[in-house]
């Protein structure tokens, strides 16, 4: 599957591959030949990767080769449990979470999961979970705090699910409460970005002591196409949208809104999974280690300042214009 | 042969010289059509005499309604929007501000207030759903982050009244980060014990719902507000459905079990000085 963007990289893959092919066939010498147009693909792919707009961002967090939740945990832990329910109503099947063991130590791994196929897309609610997704993962996390192990979350939804029986069992309240719970947890909490990053259903698994993006993801208060519909009142401003929202992993951090970026793999996660899980572990024992340095009493007030200092604002002056 | 003989001809009287019916005298209900006086209107905190349709109000009736005598001090007051993005759709982001602060004359989206409540003091959040759809960006959360620092500060309960369509779209990843900001604001309220109570009003979606509002001690609304996460029209989209009679009303929501009580306007303020007044006791 490759992206509209992505279509010159791949014909001149195919132009190589072919070469080869006849080459081989008919014996000829073709090093030279190859190596100028491999040469040539990988400046075109640097070009390429190194200058995507904000819009080609959020095709690739949405790429359908995409490592989910479900791909990273088993490739980071030696051993994964997962954990279902919410102990209330069902099991969510968009919100995942389970006991880790990373180098013999025990992680909580709590994420939103996408489905590959139609039928799996389905039975996965495209990674837009249900009020019981944010009770389930409440409950987890409150179990990774009463056995004091730290909490990483893997962020990846479209949204929390805007359906009639989300809004009776109360959408908007599940997600405030994990907002409210989150900031009083005891132990670290972890919070990555692995593709989708919308909204307020992203943010009810997404209050953490390290708010961390992967670099091809997005993070914004709505998706550009609904931004888009809303105040374009069209949707094919979403390029637009996606440039006025500032929702790349550069775009946050420079805002002071998430706190790191983890890098990709040249081409995205999806090129070389393996890699790519392997410097979430990485980053994940890192940080994991760094938190427990602080105490807890320490590290809740942290979290709380840090998201409290998030917004800017100016007053007015007494005539009416602004300060700024 | 007539009465009376029209000495000048035609009618001179200059446009400015008529007299006509102040505006606003009358006021028509959105509901069920009746026509009220405006003083009636207003000495039924804005609810129809005949339907009990509460019309939508803003901070400045509500603090009428709420403090005592109408006396409060008023908080950051002239606290206003920064465009940290740099945001243009159609308009650009500071000037659809400033063109909102002309036509309300309000700063932004919420104020808040400290005063008396039947002698109970309390700190109060209002929401204005005319500027800008009554939607959070960072004044909003900031303004009540404070608020929420003063209520801990003075010991007072806060009383947040939502009415909104939820983030404030220009300011986006500001946006979202306010509901983290409040919360984590009411976390702190909680842990200091202080009552905090939210009432939902007409409407009371998004980001709102999904934060702050629905965080209170006592979730409490108005007969017949709107409440909820997504609106109706993308769960409609959504679902590919028309949405059953009633849904997402106050009373809904109560059904639910996600609010305490509703509470007719007329009986509000005495029934939350009754409730805190309760918990002192």
């Amino acid at each position: 599957m490759d992206l509209d963007f992505e279509r010159p990289i791949v014909e001149l893959e195919a132009k190589l591959a072919d070469m080869k092919h006849i080459a081989e066939e008919n014996d000829v010498d073709v090093t030279d030949a190859v190596k100028t147009l491999e040469d040539k693909i990988k400046k075109l792919k640097k070009d390429t990767y190194q200058n995507l707009t904000r819009w080609q961002r959020v095709q690739l967090s949405r790429h359908a080769d995409r490592p989910y939740t479900l791909d990273y945990i088993p490739a980071i832990c030696d051993k994964f449990i997962e954990l279902f329910g919410d102990r209330n109503v069902k099991d969510d099947k968009a919100m995942v979470g389970g006991f880790g063991e990373i180098e013999g130590q025990t992680f909580m791994f709590i994420g939103q999961q996408k489905g590959r196929n139609t039928k799996q897309r389905q039975y996965r609610n495209f990674g837009m979970a249900n009020p019981e997704g944010y009770r389930k993962a409440l409950r987890l996390m409150k179990m990774a705090e009463k056995f004091n192990k730290p909490i990483i979350t893997f962020i990846d939804t479209p949204g929390a699910y805007p359906g009639l029986e989300a809004e009776e069992r109360g959408q908007g309240e599940a997600i405030a409460r994990n907002l409210k719970e989150m900031f009083m947890l005891k132990v670290p909490v972890i919070c990555i970005i692995i593709g989708e990053g919308a909204s307020g259903g992203a943010l009810g698994i997404g209050i953490g002591d390290k708010v961390l993006m992967l670099e091809n993801t997005w993070y914004s208060v709505i998706s550009p196409e609904s931004c888009s519909s809303i105040l374009w009142r069209s949707w094919d401003y979403k390029e637009q949208a996606a440039e006025a929202l500032k929702l790349t992993a550069a775009d946050m951090l420079k805002a002071g809104l998430v706190d790191g970026i983890i890098k990709e793999p040249l081409g995205g996660a999806h090129v070389d999974p393996v890699a790519m899980a392997n410097k979430l572990k990485k980053t994940i024992l890192e940080e994991v280690a760094g938190l427990f340095l602080i105490s807890s009493e320490q590290r809740i007030l942290n979290r709380i300042e840090k998201f409290s200092n998030m917004g800017v604002v100016t007053e007015l002056a007494f005539d009416g214009t602004s300060r700024l | 042969m007539t009465w009376f003989t029209r000495k000048e001809k035609g009618i001179v009287t200059p446009t400015e010289l008529k007299k006509e019916t102040p505006d606003g005298l009358w006021s028509q209900c959105p509901e069920c059509k009746k026509v009220m006086h405006s003083r009636e209107h207003k000495k039924n905190e804005y609810t129809c005499s005949s339907c009990n349709y509460h019309d939508k109000i803003g901070s400045k009736e509500y603090f009428e309604i709420i403090f005592d005598n109408n006396e409060f001090e008023e908080l950051d007051a002239r606290m206003s929007s920064s465009d940290p993005l740099v945001f243009i759709d159609t308009k650009k982001y500071p000037e659809r501000i400033v063109a909102t602060q002309k036509k309300t004359g309000l700063t932004d989206a919420v104020r808040s207030g400290i005063g008396y409540m039947n002698n109970i003091q309390i700190v109060v959040a209002c929401m204005d759903f005319n500027f800008i759809g009554g939607s959070m960006g960072s004044v909003v959360g900031e303004k009540i982050a404070r608020a929420i620092d003063k209520a801990r500060e003075k010991k007072a309960p806060f009383l947040m009244i939502s009415k909104t369509g939820g983030a404030r779209m220009m300011e986006a990843g500001y946006s979202l980060m306010q509901m983290a900001k409040t919360s984590a604001k009411l976390a702190m309220l909680s842990e200091d014990g202080i009552p905090y109570i939210s009432l939902l009003t007409d409407p009371t979606t998004g980001g709102v719902t999904a934060s702050y509002a629905m965080l209170g001690d006592f979730n409490i609304s108005e007969p017949g507000a709107l409440i909820g996460f997504a609106g109706p029209r993308v769960i409609r989209e959504t679902i590919g459905k028309d949405l059953p009679e009633g849904f997402q009303s106050a009373e809904f929501v109560l059904e639910h079990g996600f609010l305490d009580f509703i509470v007719d306007r007329k009986e509000l303020k005495e029934r939350l000085s009754d409730l805190l007044t309760m918990l002192n006791n």
